[in-house]
């Protein structure tokens, strides 16, 4: 594998060593780390609008109580389509992205450790998301039962489309754990000499655990999903009393690999925090090895919790403070990486570009995800809170103002280091605000309609939610539309702006700021000295 | 092979052979799941083989309130009611139950009849030293039948639960009833 040589000599293999090869074959063939995290990045963004627009769609038939655009049963498949494709295709790639820019420049490798695998990786994913979409202009229609895809729905309810669905499932579970594979190798062998542990930078460190995540738990979503599979189509019973089986386990299941994956989302963007608040702050990061522990003890106590998804199954009553208790407690480890960042920050010379300006929100709204997980933790509580509007405040909370915001931070701050040039600071400005006044105009009023007892994934309510909910859809669709920003911006930065230099960010700290920008296509040929 | 590539691949190798025994894994959680509630009693299934009755001490201080539920797999024409919906017992008392089932299609239908008892934590001191859900329950177009049930309460059963609810679904196995139907009606 010629890529991985150190041999800047070899002339056999003279277009591995200088630009770019030219054409649409570059793309399809590549095993360059920096053009598969291009890839992956635009397919993220094309992902993230693809199941944004499904998102304007359940907004659109919210505005107003009672049914006016669309038929229950697709406003189902928008709800479920939505869920897949933001946690599939949008976060995870991005990640998974960013991984591939940053982890070689990070640790002062030439690339990643397996660069054909890593090319399949990426080239499976478009594969997967077009069967999954195709499925929605079957006839019986696409997906409807969720993302969670509980039996029976997704059994003995399902559409003849759920094979498909099952499919795409597989693929991009693969590609995921191939993904997660080629981290862990890149990561434990391919560190520039005298890069030692308790040196590596806070988000190669969360992408490992990360990976050793997603290679516990992507196994397990491929396993249930081929239960359903085959209970549907081969007349197994594994969710079905009728053979013996049992519809509760399927959750068990499900949420065994269901709530690691939810810190699959999240991890990663700890880890962009904590190189992103110390640049604007001028400090170095309070607390490197406390992160470290943290963020290691909350992927394993993400193993421990997953039944506070299935309060209300009637589980005994010491499984349920079992699993309450468990979860207040990853709150702990979270609770000090919140206090890491704050502290960072305390009598910091601060600035506020637009990555800072994420970083900040993120931190605040995160924050306000967390507390509403406590909430939803106590199980009493979420007898009443589960399956209302509270659920889907809580989880976008984390998601949207968490991970999302994390990844928008990434970009901006690592821009200027993948084109060369610097974004347009005063379109960013207009990004973030414009983002984070609607998305709490969106995500925070949910939270009353789920106290005042909003079911999550109907398409009609009751009238007293009117209002809210117009409110909402509103805030929805600034959301929307201010991503357009994003894209302009980032359109405008690729064609050109002023020249970033090697380190933009001055304070920034890292291999990969020592490096010209735009970063050459092969770095670190020679591995760099660690002081 | 340079060294680096040599330790990629080993690494690889584990990195693969972990991800394949974690998909097994998720498919040993389906047993694992089976017994630690059996062992642990805590979903509200009962054991599926006769219990038998024999010097069991009546308790006749205390009383508990047997609820009797149906119900049938929604599209199947099927009738199915407990002839008495709710009994008082003493712990330790054998008492006979009756359940009614009527076939309203003109198809032979097999159906199975799945308990479930709650609160959970009660199910392993609900003894049936016969049940019709032992067996498949097959009924020609438009028979009807009567199904037994014979049964008593654990005199161990907590002192907290008064009241335990019986409930029966009834499934139409009779596309299944090859082989998983018979496996599921065995466990
Ligand atoms: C302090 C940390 C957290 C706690 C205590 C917590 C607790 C909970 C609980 C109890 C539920 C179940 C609510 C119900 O269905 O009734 C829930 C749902 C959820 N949480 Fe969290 N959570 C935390 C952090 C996160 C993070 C970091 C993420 C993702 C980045 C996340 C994503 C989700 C999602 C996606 C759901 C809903 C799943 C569904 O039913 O569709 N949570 N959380
Ligand atoms: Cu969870």
């Amino acid at each position: 594998m010629s890529t991985t040589t150190h041999d800047t000599l070899d002339n056999a293999h003279d277009e591995h060593h200088h630009g770019a090869p030219k054409g649409l074959m570059r793309w399809v063939l590549t095993t360059n780390h920096k053009d598969i995290g291009t890839l992956y990045l635009w397919f993220s963004f094309i992902m993230f609008l693809t199941g944004g627009a499904m998102a304007m769609v359940i907004r659109a038939e919210l505005f107003q109580p009672g049914l006016q655009l669309v038929e229950p049963n697709f406003f189902n498949q928008m709800t479920t389509v939505h869920g897949l494709i933001m946690v599939f295709g949008a976060v995870m790639p991005a990640f998974t992205g960013l991984a591939n820019w940053l982890i070689p420049m990070m640790i002062g490798a030439p690339d990643m450790a397996l660069p054909r695998m890593n090319n399949w990786s990426f080239w499976i994913l478009p594969f997967a998301f077009t069967i999954l979409l195709a499925s929605l202009f079957m006839e019986g229609g696409g997906p409807n039962f969720g993302w969670t895809f509980y039996a029976p729905l997704s059994t003995t309810y399902s559409p003849d489309s759920t094979a498909l669905f099952v499919f795409s499932i597989h693929i991009m579970g693969i590609s995921s754990i191939m993904g997660a594979i080629n981290v862990v190798v890149t990561i434990v062998n391919m560190r520039a000499p005298g890069m030692t542990w308790m040196k590596l930078p806070l988000f190669v460190w969360t992408w490992l655990i990360t990976a050793f995540l997603l290679i516990a738990v992507m196994p397990v979503l491929a396993g249930v999903v081929t239960m359903v599979l085959t209970d549907k189509f081969f007349g197994t019973s594994f969710f079905d009393a009728a053979g013996g089986g049992d519809p509760v386990m399927f959750q068990h299941i499900f949420w065994f690999f269901g709530h690691p994956e939810v810190y699959i989302m999240i991890l990663p963007s700890f880890g962009i925090i904590s190189a992103i608040v110390p640049t604007f702050s001028r400090k170095p990061l309070f607390g490197y090895s406390s992160m470290v522990y943290a963020t290691a003890s909350i992927a394993i106590l993400s193993f421990l919790v997953w039944a506070h998804h299935m309060f209300t199954t009637g589980m005994p009553v010491f499984a349920e403070l079992f699993f309450m208790y468990c979860t207040m407690l990853i709150a702990v480890p979270t609770g000090v990486k919140v206090f890491n960042w704050v502290a960072t920050m305390w009598r910091g010379s601060m600035t506020f570009e637009t990555p800072m300006l994420f970083a900040v929100a993120f931190i605040i709204l995160f924050t306000i995800g967390g507390f509403s997980g406590l909430m939803l933790a106590i199980t009493p509580a979420d007898f009443q809170y589960h399956d209302t509007y509270f659920v889907v405040a809580h989880f976008h909370y984390v998601l949207v103002t968490g991970a999302i915001f994390s990844i928008m931070a990434a970009a901006y701050y690592w821009l200027p280091k993948w084109t060369g040039n610097m974004y347009s600071e005063t379109l960013g400005k207009w990004h973030f605000w414009c983002s984070v006044i609607s998305v709490n105009v969106l995500f925070f009023p949910m939270h009353f309609l789920g106290l005042a007892g909003m079911p999550r994934r109907i398409p009609d309510y009751a009238i007293q939610f009117a209002d809210v909910n117009q409110i909402v859809s509103i805030g929805g669709f600034a959301f929307g539309l201010s991503q357009l920003i994003f894209l302009a911006v980032v359109l405008k930065c690729i064609k050109g702006g002023k020249p970033a230099g090697d380190n933009p960010w001055q304070a920034a700290d890292g291999l990969e700021w020592s490096i010209p920008s735009p970063a050459p296509y092969h770095s670190f040929t020679t591995p760099p000295e660690i002081k | 092979m340079s060294p680096t590539q040599k330790s990629n691949r080993k690494l690889l190798t584990m990195l693969i052979l972990g991800s394949i025994g974690m998909f097994g894994f998720g498919f040993a959680l389906v047993p694992l799941y089976d017994v630690l509630c059996d062992t642990l009693g805590i979903n509200g299934k009962t054991q599926n083989s006769a219990s038998t009755y024999d010097s069991v001490v009546v308790d006749k201080k205390r009383t508990v309130t047997i609820e009797f539920v149906t119900q049938v797999q929604s599209g199947m024409p099927w009738e199915f009611s407990p002839k008495v919906n709710q009994i008082t017992v003493h712990p330790g008392e054998l008492t006979h139950a009756k359940f009614e089932v009527k076939n309203l299609s003109a198809k032979n239908i097999i159906g199975q009849a799945i308990p479930s008892v709650s609160p959970g934590q009660g199910a392993a001191y609900f003894n049936k030293t016969e049940c019709f859900c032992f067996n498949q329950q097959p009924l020609a177009a438009d028979a009807s039948a009567e199904l037994p049930l014979i049964f008593y309460v654990d005199a161990d059963l907590p002192a907290s639960i008064n009241t335990l609810t019986l409930s029966y679904t009834l499934y139409d196995i009779t596309d299944k009833q090859a082989v998983s139907a018979k496996q599921g009606a065995a466990r």
